[in-house]
């Protein structure tokens, strides 16, 4: 142990994952450059797992940078604020990276002059607030995570229960992405300022922030950062540069050796795993008075000028960042918002980046391969070795092939995380995860109509408990004999009349 | 701007099953040269048969079945189970043997089972089996291996070929006359007899561990499989199970009894032991796709190939014990279903 504040040396080494191409010098060559504010942003009104805010400002309203725009609409959503500031242009739905439907959304023109909200003090001693008052802060300066989950951190670190363990996710496992390591190379000392005020907010006794083994820059500075902090509760944890080991559930794995488990939360094993992006982000808040405005974007690609990192305004468009780094070179003939094994093809360029926003490639055609025409599975068990859930991806592939529920369920589909690595596999070229979650909405399907099926079915069984019930009542209270007499007139006129 | 969209990943994989096909028959071409230094050129004529039988085969069973011909072809799969089909027959073999083997394999085996990916069975093994319950007699065209020392006759390009195409020798050469028993129908044959195992060995047919020249094509069939391991086409577990399950038995009872028992290496190093571990056994259809379940399959393997070699009625067990272990593939997965993660065993 030569190093107090490195832990545990020496990470187990997972036998599942794939190994792609990094592809992230691309955009690390340049520092991280501070975008201007855009023209114009629009930023969503929805969060991750349902969670949405409720617009307090009206169209025309002037904004400064940072004002609040949009409250949470229950306890546990989220805050918003302006990104730029400027003038209300119009509250309405408008389309989304990753939604079919349109969704809600602010959009807001740029003034011109940028002007600051000054309603959030600096707090430069946060970490020795009450737990709960920096919960109830973090949660007023609209901090999500910023990982790509888009969840209200405080109702995540509510979930918290005693001397939880913290975990700050560096490990931005993906090919192409490189803003969580830019950050940490950059801004070190935030992110470990960060971590301490999450610490302080659950009263973590340990806070560990992972980062992966081909990040040694990163890794100098965070060491830096720590010494300088002189915390014996920070440290730090390195671990394999496999995909997907960035993944929460496969990153608590590596780290501590433990499993979440299924269908519940790393919270049920005393662990609040954050992005580092959001403990720089409160750190920003705490130190700064800033809400969550803006996040670290990689914008690179062979199909964009000069890739970098670019921390941007949340709610500008893609074109406004493609704009930034230079604008498109070549041909792409893809965009993705995220990155190449988890991100999401874009249709076109307009569409506006959330705080969940890590990565934006344009690929030129080529640049990721073409995908040969699908052929059978041969059984090769690649999928078994690549799996980190440790399914059997061929097996569910038959599975949601015969639309069969209950053996989706056996092979353990909900605890597939969507990571493609079987995908990336495949000498066959199946496309499994789009499989899968298909299967996915099978299975919900299946289990919604069952939840209703057995309610008819209750509602069905108490009817007839009740007829019954009444039935066998009334022979109990036989009517008395003229009762029965007016009852038995009183049915006669209606029986028909036979014409004689 | 408007861009193509698709489902994630957008990163196709970069393996191909035509890819790994294309590397399992170059790591057996080595082999295939050493096999037939020694044995001559039947072995080139059994993989043409056996090339242009299987593909032809395949091409209707593919027509039949209205599938798309040359794109399926290509993927290698009826190219690979040809040159292992042909490289497990006697270098002096003629063609209908070879062909009935192959047609029997690609049309029955694989395609009426569903084709690539739904054969229950290893094609290979059950076109040799097939054969070599079919005929007999054909199947022990095995001419003594090309060492200098030894006495025997060989037919040179020209009578190979006359035999491969009609079955009959020129002049007055007879099959009798050119194969020699190999050295696991010689140990069979001695032990049978009564004989040590240091009487039998007397027998110029056997090299320092195995039969001589049979140890060199395995030399170079276990490099072959070691470079399937360091491409990652294969995996270590089936041939390790194999290669322990007869191992380990052929340790025991040569431990036992060693006068009368042929020891491991030679075990090791005759017939189709190296070739079966490396090349058939880790057919991926036919085979378990857990890392326990690959272990448990290769040991029952490597174990039914002793049996049937000291106890059974066949000199080489390989086919059998590789058939034997496919039909309990569904099993095994069944039984080695890793744990998934979250979830308790």
């Amino acid at each position: 142990m030569s190093d107090p504040v490195v832990w545990n040396a020496q990470p187990r080494r997972p036998a599942w994952g794939v190994r792609t191409p990094r592809r992230k010098t691309l955009a690390t060559q340049a520092p991280i450059l501070r975008a201007p504010p855009p023209a114009r942003v629009t930023i969503p009104l929805v969060g991750g797992a349902g969670t949405s805010a409720q617009p307090v400002v009206v169209p025309g309203q002037s904004l400064h940078c940072g004002q609040p725009v949009a409250t949470p609409t229950a306890a546990g959503h989220p805050c918003i604020h302006a990104s730029i500031a400027g003038r209300v242009k119009d509250i309405g739905l408008y389309p989304v990276a990753g939604s079919a439907q349109p969704v809600p959304c602010i959009v807001i023109e740029r003034s011109e002059r940028e002007t600051f909200w000054d309603g959030y003090p600096v707090q430069p001693e946060a970490s020795s607030l009450p737990a709960a008052e920096i919960r109830r802060q973090i949660a007023a300066a609209g901090i999500v995570g910023l990982g790509g989950a888009l969840f209200p951190t405080a109702a995540k670190l509510d979930s918290a229960g005693q001397a939880p363990l913290l975990l700050l996710n560096g490990a931005e496992c993906e090919a192409y992405i490189s803003c969580d390591d830019m950050l940490l190379r950059e801004h070190a000392e935030r992110v470990v300022a960060g971590g301490r005020i999450l610490s302080a907010a659950i009263g973590a006794e340990l806070c560990v922030i992972a980062i992966k083994t081909d990040m040694p820059e990163a890794r100098r500075a965070l060491l830096d950062a720590m010494e300088a902090a002189a915390d014996p509760r920070m440290v730090i944890s390195t671990v394999t540069a496999k995909y997907p080991a960035g993944g929460e559930r496969q990153l608590i794995e590596l780290v501590f050796g433990r499993e979440v488990p299924a269908g519940g939360r790393p919270a049920d094993i005393g662990i609040i795993c954050q992005n580092v992006g959001t403990a720089a982000a409160v750190a920003d808040f705490f130190l700064d008075g800033r809400p969550l405005i803006s996040r670290i974007v990689t914008v690179t690609g062979g199909g964009i000028a000069t890739p970098c990192n670019i921390e941007a305004r949340i709610g500008t468009s893609v074109a406004d960042l493609v704009q930034l780094a230079g604008g498109y070179a070549g041909a792409p003939e893809r965009l993705i918002m995220g990155g190449p094994m988890m991100g999401i093809a874009l249709a076109d360029d307009e569409l506006p980046i959330s705080a969940a926003t890590n990565c934006v490639i344009a690929a030129t055609a080529g640049e990721l391969g073409e995908a040969p025409a699908e052929l059978p599975c041969i059984r090769c068990g690649l999928c078994v070795e690549a799996c980190p859930a440790a399914l059997m991806p061929q097996e569910l592939l038959t599975a949601v092939r015969d639309e069969n529920t209950a053996r989706l369920e056996s092979l353990g589909i909900s605890e597939c995380i969507e990571c493609g690595a079987c995908d990336y596999s495949c000498p066959s070229h199946i496309p499994l995860t789009a499989q899968f979650h298909a299967g996915k909405r099978l299975l919900a399907n299946a289990q919604l109509s069952r939840r209703q099926a057995s309610i008819a079915r209750a509602r069905f069984e108490a009817r007839n408990r009740r007829l019954a019930d009444e039935n066998r009542a009334q022979p109990e209270n036989p009517p008395d004999a003229d009762a029965l007499q007016t009852l038995l007139a009183r049915t006669r006129p209606r029986t028909p009349e036979r014409p004689d | 701007m408007r861009f193509a969209t698709a489902q994630p990943p957008q990163w196709p994989s970069p393996s191909s099953v035509s890819g790994m096909m294309r590397i399992v028959i170059l790591a057996l071409l080595p082999a295939i040269m050493v096999s037939a230094w020694f044995y001559g050129p039947g072995v080139f004529f059994n993989i043409i048969i056996a090339v242009i039988a299987a593909l032809g085969t395949e091409a209707i069973a593919l027509r039949l079945r209205q599938k798309p011909v040359t794109a399926t072809l290509g993927d290698g799969s009826a190219l690979v189970a040809a040159l292992l089909f042909a490289f497990s027959l006697p270098p002096l073999c003629p063609w209908w043997v070879t062909a009935s083997g192959m047609v029997f394999a690609i049309g029955l085996v694989k395609h009426a089972y569903g084709g690539l990916g739904y054969n229950l069975f290893n094609p290979a093994m059950a076109g040799y089996v097939l054969v070599l319950v079919s005929f007999p007699d054909l199947m022990t065209g095995w001419p003594a291996p090309d060492i200098g020392d030894l006495d025997y006759q060989r037919p040179g390009i020209g009578a190979t070929l006359q035999y491969c195409l009609t079955g009959q020798f020129p002049d007055a050469l007879t099959l009798d006359a050119i194969a020699r028993a190999t050295t696991l129908d010689s140990v069979r044959a001695g032990l049978g007899a009564m004989r040590t195992m240091d009487e039998i060995r007397m027998n110029p047919v056997f090299g320092d561990f195995g039969g001589a020249g049979w140890e060199w094509v395995n030399n170079f069939v276990a490099m072959g499989g070691g470079a399937l391991l360091l491409l990652g086409i294969i995996r270590w577990h089936i041939p390790a199970g194999v290669l322990g399950g007869l191992l380990g038995m052929a340790s025991f009872v040569w431990l036992l009894d060693p006068e009368i028992s042929p020891s491991p290496a030679f075990h090791l190093f005759s017939g189709g032991a190296i070739l079966g571990a490396f090349f058939i056994a880790t057919d991926p259809v036919s085979s378990p796709t857990t890392a326990r379940g690959r272990l448990i399959h290769g040991a029952g393997i490597g174990m039914l190939t002793y049996i049937i070699r000291t106890w059974g009625s066949y000199a080489d067990g390989i086919a059998f014990a590789v058939l034997l272990m496919n039909m309990t593939v569904p099993l095994i997965e069944r039984w080695t279903r890793p744990r998934i993660y979250g979830r308790s065993a």
